[in-house]
């Protein structure tokens, strides 16, 4: 017989879903963000996003060269990182500043802890708080949407100038509190590329929510939690209960919930433990915007809430069917 | 009641049409001594033996076990050495065909009387479970525990395999029969057939036959991957929980596949013991699928070549289904009790694993809810304490967590060696 045959263990079959796919179909769901982003503040949030993505490949690819590792760019990980970064920035921030931001968030935060799968803290988010800590002006300067209108021709290639407008505003409409929450819900107000507009965002999370790759319960927890504790403190403070949605419109709350509150490295594994995520996000971004000195507390949340991971996936182990319960005999043990 | 998980497959069930058909008669068979769990047999006949067909020519004084007929008539050519699935070895009597298929004069109904005459019978026949894991039926149908209801597996949940369904469909009176006489032999007050919803025809004939008998019900059951997996379909049909460390007879259930009690019903009628089988040859390596009867020990390599298959061009061959089936390395290894398919396939490769990205698809693809990904952690840190709290014992191998993975690690394979590290460890 000359035909040798592969053996090798059961099953034999796999299904058709690979990661490559979960992290294009991830990026696919950021599209209407990023559409919104370029109608909103012009041709240079979309060089942004390019810069941001094409920046964190070659970042993967080096780190991997260096290390000897297999070259995995094309699972499309790192490309997710350099989006979702982008999308957490103003549309102002030099491109040198962002390039260090996303860096450090594949080198450090990544690629140092063991690459994809391994890294304990979310690339992305990290990657925004470390830019926030280090250019925290220019991290904080918001133009207005439409700001381009009254710019020249060179306002793709640079933000010089932009002191001068006067389209500049100091701070995103949650400090300020002065948008309506129509203009909130499409995304005609300051902020970051990607957060303004929840109705795009919205889109995105739905489909990825439809399709299977994300599941509803950290975005239904963080969203519900957050909104709960905001009713309450309106309630007992006495202000417009127009407080609450403007709360959740507002802000990088609903970026977060559907997109960093939901990536499966850094979160629970479980249904039950997502849901104990959601919740301390929500609770973490409450206090810190209510009680903190800083007015945004999505990322920070999230990231501390990245911490607990580990913590939250041993107290959410599921119970199989059948199984004898062994707990007991641990704490006698114990 | 929860609703237990699992994955949805492509069925490939081409070969549901295609009517079982005998395989013409090989020139060698080779009959191993060991198609079943439990200790082997030793060979009852020596080289240049004449045999004929429903001849015993292996058997032991073991319990956990089962005898050995031929199912061809010839001189037994040699007693070889073949090694099993698990690497271990046990003989294997080669015969050489005569084409005369002679029967043997012994061969004629049991006397049935009592239970323990039934029983004795079942043992004689040789049956063991027709499903794949070939458990000894005289063993499984003599419980310590009280037993009140026989659920019949119906449900071929694996892609592919058709021979399951071919018997419901061609001979649903046997399945029906064979079913009447375990329940009377061994006073069991009901009996539950299941069958996926992707076999309406199966269901209907079997609902038909079992009007006139109020103990027998039929339940549909979804098409859901592994709902033919013992505890997922004792949880489906009763709610019953089979427990860690139990047996389906602990719940007071046995369960039976139904081409195993419709040979029952033919054993009792005629007394040619299990000497040949229905199988699905399938595979896209399989230019003409289809279900044949094939003397047990026949070379998978004359299957395939009636089947219309180029073996040269396959790169995978298979005992079983693709979901659970074992890889066969020997194309000249014969055909054995437990197979319900042989499947050829040409482009079969493992992909390439990337690294657990911790998504959680191998817990929500598992019908008993457990943690794959957790377990190879324990499993990476040697920790077996972990491995018993998440309950690794419990894994039935159904192999959907593999199936689900996006980043395509061999999930199942892993929890295997997980389940073989935590016994030698709790053996210490």
């Amino acid at each position: 017989m000359a035909s040798l045959f592969t053996v090798s263990p059961s099953p034999h079959i796999r299904g058709n879903l690979t990661t490559q796919k979960i992290m294009f179909l991830v990026i696919l769901a950021l599209c209407p963000a990023i559409a919104a982003a370029t109608v909103l503040f012009g041709l240079r949030a979309m060089l942004l996003v390019v810069f941001c993505g094409g920046i964190s490949v070659l970042t993967e690819l080096i780190c991997q060269k260096l290390m000897k590792k297999d070259i995995t760019v094309s699972d499309g990980s790192a490309l997710l990182t350099g989006v979702l970064l982008a999308l957490n920035l103003p549309v102002t921030l030099p491109l040198w500043e962002a390039a260090i931001g996303c860096i450090f968030a594949v080198a450090v935060v990544k690629q140092l802890f063991g690459g994809l799968g391994c890294n304990f803290a979310n690339p992305a988010i990290t990657g925004r708080v470390f830019l926030l800590l280090s250019f925290a002006g220019d991290m904080t300067t918001w133009v207005k949407p439409f700001y381009y209108r009254s710019m020249g021709s060179g306002m793709l290639s640079s933000s010089a100038g932009i002191e001068n407008l006067d389209a500049v505003t100091g701070a995103t409409p949650l400090a300020s509190g002065d948008a309506d929450l129509l203009s909130l819900f499409v995304g005609n107000v300051g902020g970051s590329l990607g957060e303004t507009s929840a109705l795009a965002l919205l889109v995105g999370g739905v489909f990825l929510l439809l399709i299977g790759v994300i599941s509803y319960h950290a975005p239904v927890a963080y969203l519900g939690s957050l909104a709960v504790l905001e009713l309450i403190y309106t309630l007992a403070s006495g202000g417009e209960l127009t407080a609450v949605p403007y709360a959740l419109l507002s802000g990088g709350v609903i970026l977060g919930a559907f997109f960093m509150a939901t990536d499966y490295v850094t979160t629970p594994i479980t249904g039950k433990g997502k849901l104990l995520f959601g919740i301390g996000c929500g609770l973490l971004t409450f206090v810190i915007r209510e009680f903190a000195s800083m007015p945004e507390g999505c990322s920070f949340s999230i990231l501390l809430m990245n911490l607990l991971t580990p913590y939250i996936d041993r107290l959410t182990m599921t119970r199989p069917l059948g199984a004898k319960l062994v707990a007991k005999e641990e704490s006698t043990n114990g | 009641m929860k609703k237990l998980h699992g994955v949805r497959l492509s069925h490939h069930k081409h070969t549901e049409n295609s009517a079982s058909q005998p395989l013409p008669l090989p020139k060698l068979v080779r009959i191993p001594m060991s198609m079943h769990i439990g200790a082997p047999c030793t060979p009852l006949v020596k080289p240049k033996d004449t045999v004929a067909v429903g001849q015993k020519i292996g058997d032991t004084d073991a319990f956990m076990s089962a005898p050995i007929h031929t199912g061809v008539s010839g001189t037994v050519r040699a007693i070889t050495t073949y090694r099993m699935s698990n690497g271990r070895t046990c003989p294997m009597v080669e015969i050489e065909t005569d084409g005369k298929q002679t029967i043997f004069p012994e061969v004629k109904p049991p006397e049935i009387t009592n239970k323990q005459s039934f029983l004795a019978a079942v043992r004689e026949s040789g049956l063991t479970g027709m499903g794949g894991a070939s458990f000894p039926a005289h063993v499984k149908l003599s419980p310590k525990q009280p037993v009140d209801t026989l659920v019949i597996n119906g449900a071929e949940c694996e892609p592919y395999i058709t021979s399951d369904y071919r018997q419901m469909t061609e001979a649903p009176e046997e399945v029906m029969d064979g079913v009447l006489q375990v329940l009377n032999w061994l006073e069991i007050p009901k009996a539950i057939i299941g069958i996926e919803t992707n076999k309406p025809e199966a269901i209907r004939l079997l609902t038909e036959e079992a009007r006139s008998h109020p103990e027998i019900e039929i339940a549909s059951l979804s098409t859901l991957y592994p709902q033919g997996a013992e505890k997922v379909l004792i949880y489906n049909t009763l709610g019953r929980i089979v427990m860690e460390g139990q047996l389906p007879a602990d719940q007071g259930v046995i369960v039976m596949n139904v081409s195993s009690v419709a040979f029952l019903s033919r054993y009792l009628r005629t007394g040619m013991p299990m000497t040949q089988r229905l199988i699905t040859v399938d595979g896209d390596a399989v230019k003409n699928p289809c279900n044949l009867m094939v003397p047990i020990g026949t070379p998978v390599q004359d299957v395939l070549a009636f089947a219309g298959c180029d073996i040269d061009r396959a790169n995978k061959l298979l005992y079983g289904g693709p979901m659970m089936g074992m890889a066969i390395s020997d194309p000249a290894d014969p055909v054995l009790k437990s197979n319900n398919a042989i499947l050829a396939f040409e482009k079969l490769q493992s992909p390439k694993s990337s690294p657990c990205i911790h998504c959680g698809r191998c817990i929500t693809a598992c019908p008993l809810q457990l943690m794959p990904v957790e377990m190879a952690k324990a499993l990476r840190r040697k920790d077996a304490a972990a491995l018993e709290k998440l309950h690794v014992m419990l894994c039935m191998n159904c192999g959907c967590c593999t199936y689900a993975c996006p980043a395509k690690r061999p999930v199942a394979e892993t929890n295997q060696l997980a389940k073989a590290f935590y016994q030698s460890q709790k053996n210490k």
